[in-house]
């Protein structure tokens, strides 16, 4: 069984060390790996998973570096940007940025950091590494499809990008991409070939989602080793599995909102058109609903924020039980509250549309089933607070950004209180205050997750140590950076500032605050910069971090179980069973302060509860 | 030469914390810090959770408090009195919730540090504890849902009968507005005859229409509930007003509306500012093409009597552009004709068709 332990080279090989794939425990004969199969069209969920993140990480880069250039020009209305030309070239239009451009930036940043960084980076790194790992399986249900997965995404991801260098510019009507504006290029340049790249590489995006989401579901309930049970599973496995469900049902509903908005600007239908007269032009085009599309979009748009926030919720369960060496509080109202979020989530979508001129009775409806989802989330953050409370403390990086989540969470996810009452809905509609409230709740608190999530399983993942120092700073950094951009971004949002704004400049009422949007920009731009910082440690300690061993952070659950860079198969003998749920922390009795859930109740004796004894 | 040397800098910033980051690394193993499992970081983190509980606390309460007065548009209408008062009374209570849970969170974390000498309580669940912090805030929420429900129903209820209407119609980039005339009743509109002259699309075989006029900039009475029919020609668009408090999607195709009460007159808002430049402004708020930041358009709150006067001194569409309505007299008969033989003519639009609340 030697062969599983990745000798120097290997280890020091990089991305791929995972596994030198020879030992699968059913068959021990050689195959040796091509580096394609091995790298590049690999079937093994470790691989995919790290394909999903480093392509994650480059996307965010994008993303990032489009919000400050919009932010330049928030900060700096009067500025010239001519020394921006080298990058921009035609959209500086006479040291100006170009507004159409404007809106093409906020359109992309949007795009990009809610489904090519936070849901595929996020959910398809981390349910891919997971799921077989503290499930007990050797691989996904399919690791063909898995395969096909990222590689739909990369596709998607290559259309979407090449969409920024096209000529007429990238799609540009908002990532909500609302008809007329989307579906007329005489509208907006960036609805011509922008917006078309756009619904294609969307359209590939949503099958990708689809096979990683069946493939997920699947293994989730088939491939359980023996003794892992639905109530033995750790909360992470709970929040991939349903973040799944959530998308299985959700994406095909965008993809057929993308399908008509195909029709429309192609083919001459009129799902989402009526009564325009454009371009010195009346259309042909009646009967159609702007309003259906909305109806549409949120239907995926709404279970999307969840599909972003609940894997970082999993993940952050389980690294704040880990590391405050306690079990996680109420392990079953946690499971409750995710499958209550993940009901709700679709019944509540059109609180995006209080003031469409939808009827005031949906409203109403909609404004009920709204507030009923703060308090599955409320009761989620009342337990992660008991899981701190007369815990013992370990800082690592993860648990820092653990604790940033639930932070940034409770920041963003009360300001939706406000924003899900209807009444106070009208005023707030599309100000900075919505900017603010979703920037914290499910931008920045899902970031939180996917960082927490990287920093803790990193040493499974590469066999290294990520530098705790440099984390340590990142952190700090990156949590106070948050707080200086997102906080004030509430004022603005209260004194009415409409977002997706290239300057407010024009208006007596959104005069004042020119400082404070200063601040906001430098802010930005600063934390922004410091993401250097994470990038340097995450690919320094692929090779040249310290060594790390089988479990470094003494946890219980099944991965840490598996060699210190597991191999093809996952574990070289058997599967471990699994006895016991994944949070017996600090138990008393225990020789140490976590039992992990492969040890039977028989070896445990001195801490077995009452309950626990027949079991033995 | 400038150019050069900020590359030059900041290649020497890198080097320097390079070195840094090689030393940091070194001290910390000849230290042992790097195998000892909870080392003085764990502390340092604990104390600097604290910290960033007080200052960052003292910060947000001290930048609250600076930006205040700046942050609350003056309120010019009945419902927006009612609707900011629940957004205050809201943002207290969750600012409670916000101030308790952050400092619970922050202390915690600082209080329950790792210490080799103590471990963590066993303390999986409690059910008692779990039934209260469900119902705390499903009853709070309710009490939220409940205010909000009311206020909700009572602004977007049927506007009162005796209310002034008028009509704002977005498009690319600005907005345009006409009111009844002197008849009361808003003329046929028809998105197939607008022109560089006729933008609102008049069909002026409608009688109703003929007396009706254009403005550009939007005058109401003080006091006197408004009814803002609202319609789109081309995109998406909104009616943003915020100081009244009043916000509606402009939707081709789809008519729709919001009727509000304004309290105070420009004059009187710039007395209370003590700003004469004051004017109430309507901005668009949904995106809506290359000049979205651009649409705005006054409003002017007269006293009852000065909008009179004002009404009375404006002059029909019909009246300012005669040769659009010889135009229509002319097309009148054949126009009757076709309307009965082709269907076509459905896609006239009837402004106070119920096709409002979809």
């Amino acid at each position: 069984m030697a062969a599983n332990f990745p000798t120097q080279e290997q280890v020091q090989g990089g991305i791929g060390a995972t596994e030198p794939g020879h030992d699968h425990a059913h068959h021990d004969e050689h195959h040796e790996q091509s580096f394609l199969q091995k790298y590049v069209f690999s079937t093994d969920h470790k691989v995919i998973a790290k394909q999903f993140l480093i392509t994650g990480i480059l996307w965010a880069v994008v993303g990032g570096t489009l919000s400050s250039l919009f932010r330049l020009q928030l900060g700096w209305p009067e500025a010239t940007l001519e020394w921006l030309k080298p990058f921009l070239g035609k959209w500086i239009e006479a040291g100006k940025l170009n507004p159409e451009f404007y809106l093409a930036l906020v359109t992309m940043h949007g795009t990009i950091m809610v489904f090519f960084v936070l849901t595929a980076g996020l959910s398809g790194t981390f349910s891919n590494f997971l799921i077989p790992l503290q499930i007990g399986a050797r691989d996904m249900a399919s690791g063909f499809m898995n395969m096909l997965s990222y590689w739909f995404f990369f596709a998607s991801s290559v259309i979407m990008f090449a969409s920024l260098f096209i000529e007429t510019g990238p799609a540009a009507a908002g990532w909500t991409i609302y008809p007329p504006l989307s579906a007329l290029p005489q509208a907006i340049s960036g609805s011509g070939a922008g917006q078309t790249l756009w619904l294609v590489s969307m359209a590939l995006f949503i099958v990708s989602q689809l096979l990683g989401g069946v493939n997920y579901i699947t293994t989730v309930i088939n491939l359980r080793t023996q003794g892992m049970s639905m109530s033995k599973l750790p909360l992470t496995i709970w929040a991939f599995f349903l973040t799944a469900i959530l998308g299985l049902l959700a994406f095909p509903v965008l993809f057929s909102a993308a399908l008509l908005l195909i029709f429309d600007r192609s083919f001459g239908t009129s799902f989402f058109l009526s009564d325009i007269y454009i371009a010195g032009q009346a259309l042909p085009n009646t009967g159609g609903s702007p309003i259906l599309f909305q109806h549409l979009f949120w239907f995926l748009g709404h279970p999307e924020v969840y599909i972003v926030i609940m894997p970082a919720m999993g993940m952050v369960s389980e690294i704040l039980a880990t590391n405050a060496r306690k079990p996680i509080f109420g392990y079953r109202a946690m499971i409750g509250s995710l499958l209550g979020i993940s009901l709700l989530s679709f019944i509540v979508w059109a609180h995006h549309m209080f003031v469409t001129g939808m009827n005031p009775f949906l409203g109403s409806v909609f404004m009920f089933l709204t507030l009923i989802i703060a308090v599955p989330s409320a009761v989620k953050v009342f337990n992660w607070l008991a899981t701190l409370w007369r815990g013992n403390i370990r800082f690592t990086t993860a648990m820092l950004f653990s604790i940033g989540f639930v932070s940034l969470f409770i920041a963003g996810g009360l300001t939706g209180i406000v924003l899900g009452n209807a009444a106070l809905d009208i005023q707030l509609h599309n100000t900075y205050f919505v900017v603010a409230h979703f920037h914290l709740v499910m931008g920045s608190s899902a970031f939180f997750g996917l960082w927490a999530g990287v920093y803790h399983w990193f040493p499974k993942m590469f066999g290294r140590m990520m530098d705790e120092k440099l984390g340590y700073i990142h952190f700090w950094l990156t949590f106070i950076g948050v707080y200086l951009v997102f906080l004030p971004m509430h004022y603005v949002g209260i004194a009415g500032f409409p977002r997706r704004y290239y300057a407010w400049t024009g208006f007596d009422t959104f005069s004042q605050f020119a400082d404070l949007n200063k601040f906001i920009s430098v802010a930005a731009i600063v934390a922004f910069i410091g993401q250097f910082i994470f990038i340097f440690n995450f690919f320094y300690s692929i090779w040249r971090g310290r060594r790390a061993t089988e479990n470094p952070w003494n946890s219980t659950t099944l991965e840490w179980t598996t060699p210190v860079v597991p191999g093809h198969g996952n574990w070289p003998g058997d599967i471990p069973a699994v006895h016991r749920w994944p949070y017996d922390y600090s138990k008393p009795g225990a020789e140490e302060d976590f039992i992990p859930q492969t040890v039977p109740y028989s070896q445990t004796q001195s801490s077995n509860l009452p309950y626990e004894k027949e079991m033995e | 030469m400038t150019t050069l040397s900020i590359i030059l800098v900041l290649a020497l910033l890198l080097v320097v914390f390079g070195l840094l980051f090689r030393l940091q690394i070194l001290t910390s193993i000849f230290s042992g810090s790097s195998t000892r499992e909870v080392s003085i970081s764990n502390r340092v983190n604990a104390i600097l959770c604290l910290v960033f509980l007080v200052v960052g606390g003292a910060w947000f309460a001290w930048s609250f408090v600076e930006n205040f007065d700046k942050m609350n548009p003056p309120i010019a209408s009945v419902h927006g009195l009612a609707t900011d008062k629940m957004f205050w009374t809201s943002m207290i209570i969750l600012g409670i919730a916000f101030v308790l849970t952050q400092v619970l969170l922050f202390w915690y974390s600082y209080k329950y540090q790792h210490n080799d000498n103590r471990r963590a309580f066993f303390f999986p669940h409690n059910n008692k504890i779990e039934v209260i912090w469900t119902l705390i805030p499903a009853v709070v929420m309710a009490a939220l849902v409940f205010a909000g429900w009311k206020e909700w129903t009572r602004i977007t209820g049927p506007a009162p009968k005796d209310a002034v209407v008028l009509e704002i119609m977005g498009k690319q980039f600005n907005w345009l507005v006409r009111y009844p005339g002197r008849d009361q009743k808003l003329g046929m509109v028809n998105y197939r005859l607008i022109d560089a002259v006729n933008e609102f699309g008049f069909d002026l075989s409608d009688q109703n229409g003929v007396d009706d006029f254009t403005a550009g900039e939007i005058h109401v009475p003080k006091g006197h509930p408004v009814l803002l029919r609202i319609r789109s020609r081309d995109v998406l668009h909104a009616v943003y007003m915020p100081n009244f408090r009043v916000q509606m999607y402009a939707v081709p195709g789809m008519p729709t509306k919001f009727w509000f009460t304004p309290t105070k007159t420009t004059d009187e808002m710039r007395a209370q500012t003590s700003n004469p430049a004051f004017n109430y402004e309507m901005a668009c708020n949904q995106i809506c093409g290359r000049g979205h930041f651009a649409m705005k358009m006054t409003i002017i709150v007269d006293e009852p009597d000065d909008y009179v006067a004002w009404f009375a001194k404006q002059k029909s569409f019909s009246e300012q552009n005669p040769e659009v309505l010889a135009s229509f007299k002319q097309k009148s008969d054949k126009l009757v004709e076709k309307a009965t033989a082709v269907p076509a003519a459905a896609a006239v639009v009837i402004p106070t068709a119920a096709k409002a609340s979809l």
